[in-house]
């Protein structure tokens, strides 16, 4: 399958500072990609790279298998809801459908129409005066009614009430299994898009940290629960996360693609959070190094 | 793309060509009383000092209109074009985050500054244009009495230049929103620069874009004695740029010496051997002034929108 999403060494820099940093990645087709990572990791410089909205500092980056915004073809293949879903704030649902159709030549009229009946939006109602549920949803029928390959979501739900983030969540799996997009979304939290994804990209301190299907993921960590021990004795190929310690046990997250063997380990399949928590944890507290090389400036 | 940029305009464009017909109405009610009592004012072809009374009473019709017109409309119309339109179109994009709405649409956002730039330049143009048309019919026969079309109130707000004025107002703030990326601070540049520029233009750089006229006369041959001026001033379509006064030897002075009681009073031979230079623009370069004015106005404007264009290509968000 070709790669929705592949970017080279690729780097963003404002002024002085490392957004994003030696960034490699490929991220097949057919997938749901949740992007996670803590506040100011660089998943919005990522996405607005990934739409044409920046131009890399350094690297490549090629969506759909073109330079992002090379032409109006290039730009009709994604559908990107940006953060905070701005919309025209004195123009109505109406009129913000009627931009839709205009400027985008694959304008799926029916589908548009649909969708905003479904919502129950007035479409005299100005996009000022909509919830920022009602925005988020206006925002990304703009988004899909273009007939995207690609939707990109840039932290789609963070400013939403639990309700409206679950609708809102819940309408953006229909539209992928209505038309089989392909969608990168992203969040700072993990149990946004635990629901939603079957793929996952960490990015912490403008540096990726790990890039993988969910499943394959939660299959080759484990937690491990033992007596206190030295974590050195432990088979080359289990590599240790973190690692946390009590006077008489430890716990550790563990990547091992074998099945861990010793007895002494009790050993649990990790949650998608905690394996998140873990990664990030490691990032901050720099205990062992992921990558070494280059630069590493938090945004 | 364009019905965007239309659709964006819509609300402000409406109040303002309303109030554009309101005034266009004033103006030509007006403007046809004062026609016809130039006509049967007899200006025309008056002569002698009858002359000054009649040009005196027609001068003092409407001076409120005279003043709203010429030096309140026009001198603000594009400047507040350039605030209110120029400034806000793609600051306001920018500071409110709309940009990434519009610029992830199938349209390249060198096509949507375009459409932008063409719906709303052609609508600040066209209202300044107007509004420049009305004012200098409006004002013909007064401007005809005055013979002053090149003094700076008068010059700035008839025939093309207001529009120029307005392309560069447009320009300015274009180029000021997308290079501070916050509309208020955009509107405080364009207007800042609008004036300065406009004030420096018409006191320092419009004398010195024309090599002026010198005539030298000698005070006899100019007849009754009249003040003369030292500063620049408009009489009879001139520009008199400065009138120096020369005594026999060459020499600049400002008084003409002559010993109480000297008969040559009564000849006048005691002004012999004094000169009036007199540096100037012609009346008949009124036009070319016009022009030049206007093109330089519109090449700035010009650049600005070129460099708001780079700008835009290499700007980060």
């Amino acid at each position: 399958m070709t790669a929705v999403l592949e970017t080279t060494g690729l780097g963003k820099r404002y002024r002085r500072t490392w957004a994003l940093s030696d960034c490699t990645l490929e991220i097949p087709a057919g997938r749901v990609v949740g992007l996670v990572g803590p506040n100011g990791a660089g998943k919005s410089t990522l996405l607005n790279l990934a739409v044409g909205l920046l131009a890399p500092t350094a690297g490549t980056i090629e969506v759909l298998g073109d330079v992002p915004a090379r032409g109006p073809e290039q730009l009709g293949r994604i559908g990107f809801v940006a953060q905070d879903t701005p919309t025209y704030g004195s123009l109505s649902v109406a009129d913000h459908l009627r931009l839709g159709a205009r400027l985008n030549p694959g304008w799926d009229a029916a589908l548009a129409d649909r969708r905003i009946d479904e919502l129950g939006l007035e479409r005299s109602r100005r996009a000022g005066k909509l919830s920022g549920g009602q925005r988020a949803q206006l925002a990304l029928t703009l988004a899909v009614a273009k007939r995207p390959e690609l939707l990109v979501l840039d932290e789609p739900v963070a400013s939403l009430d639990p309700l409206a983030r679950r609708e809102f969540l819940q309408s953006l799996m229909e539209v992928v299994v209505d038309q089989g997009v392909s969608v990168v979304l992203s969040s700072h939290l993990v149990a946004d898009l635990e629901r939603v994804c079957d793929y996952l990209v960490l990015l912490v301190a403008s540096r990726v940290r790990l890039a993988g299907a969910v499943d394959d993921l939660l299959a080759d960590h484990v937690l491990m629960t033992g007596p206190r021990r030295d974590i050195t004795s432990l088979p080359a190929d289990q590599e240790v996360i973190t690692e946390s310690h009590t006077d008489r046990q430890s716990t550790l997250l563990v990547r091992s693609e074998a099945p861990v063997l010793d007895p002494a380990w009790t050993v649990e399949p990790v949650g998608l959070e905690d394996l998140v928590l873990g990664y990030m944890r490691q990032g901050g507290a720099g205990t062992r190094p992921f990558r070494d090389a280059g630069l590493r400036v938090q945004s | 793309m364009i019905w965007l940029s239309w659709r964006q305009l819509r609300a402000s464009a409406a109040v303002t060509y309303g109030a554009l017909a309101v005034v266009a109405v004033v103006v030509a009610i007006t403007g046809l009383q004062l026609h016809r009592a130039y006509a049967a004012s007899g200006i025309a072809g008056c002569t002698g000092d009858a002359c000054e009374s009649i040009i005196n009473a027609f001068l003092a019709r409407d001076p409120f209109l005279q003043t709203l017109l010429s030096n309140v409309l026009l001198l603000l119309l594009p400047a507040l074009t350039g605030i209110f339109w120029a400034a806000p179109l793609v600051a306001r994009e920018l500071e409110s985050g709309t940009f990434r709405l519009a610029w992830t649409q199938s349209v390249p956002r060198s096509r949507w500054l375009t459409a932008k730039l063409a719906v709303v330049g052609l609508a600040s143009l066209l209202a300044t244009g107007v509004l420049a048309v009305l004012v200098t019919w409006w004002y013909a026969p007064i401007d005809r009495v005055n013979g002053n079309g090149f003094s700076p109130a008068v010059f700035g707000a008839r025939d093309l230049a207001p529009v120029g004025y307005a392309a560069f107002a447009f320009g300015l703030g274009v180029v000021a929103g997308v290079v501070t990326r916050r509309t208020l601070t955009a509107m405080a540049v364009t207007l800042v620069g609008y004036v300065a520029v406009r004030l420096s233009f018409a006191f320092w750089i419009r004398p010195r874009l024309l090599a002026p006229l010198t005539s030298v006369a000698s005070l006899d041959d100019l007849g009754e004695p009249k003040l003369l001026g030292g500063g620049p001033r408009v009489a009879a379509g001139r520009w008199v740029i400065s009138e120096t006064l020369t005594d026999p030897s060459g020499a600049v002075t400002d008084t003409i010496r002559v010993a109480q009681g000297d008969p040559c009073m009564a000849t006048r031979s005691c002004l012999s051997g004094y000169h009036v230079t007199t540096v100037y623009q012609p009346a008949d370069r009124y036009w070319l002034f016009q022009w030049l004015e206007t093109g330089i106005f519109v090449g700035l404007a010009l650049a600005l929108i070129g460099i708001a264009y780079w700008w835009l290509r290499r700007l980060v968000s």
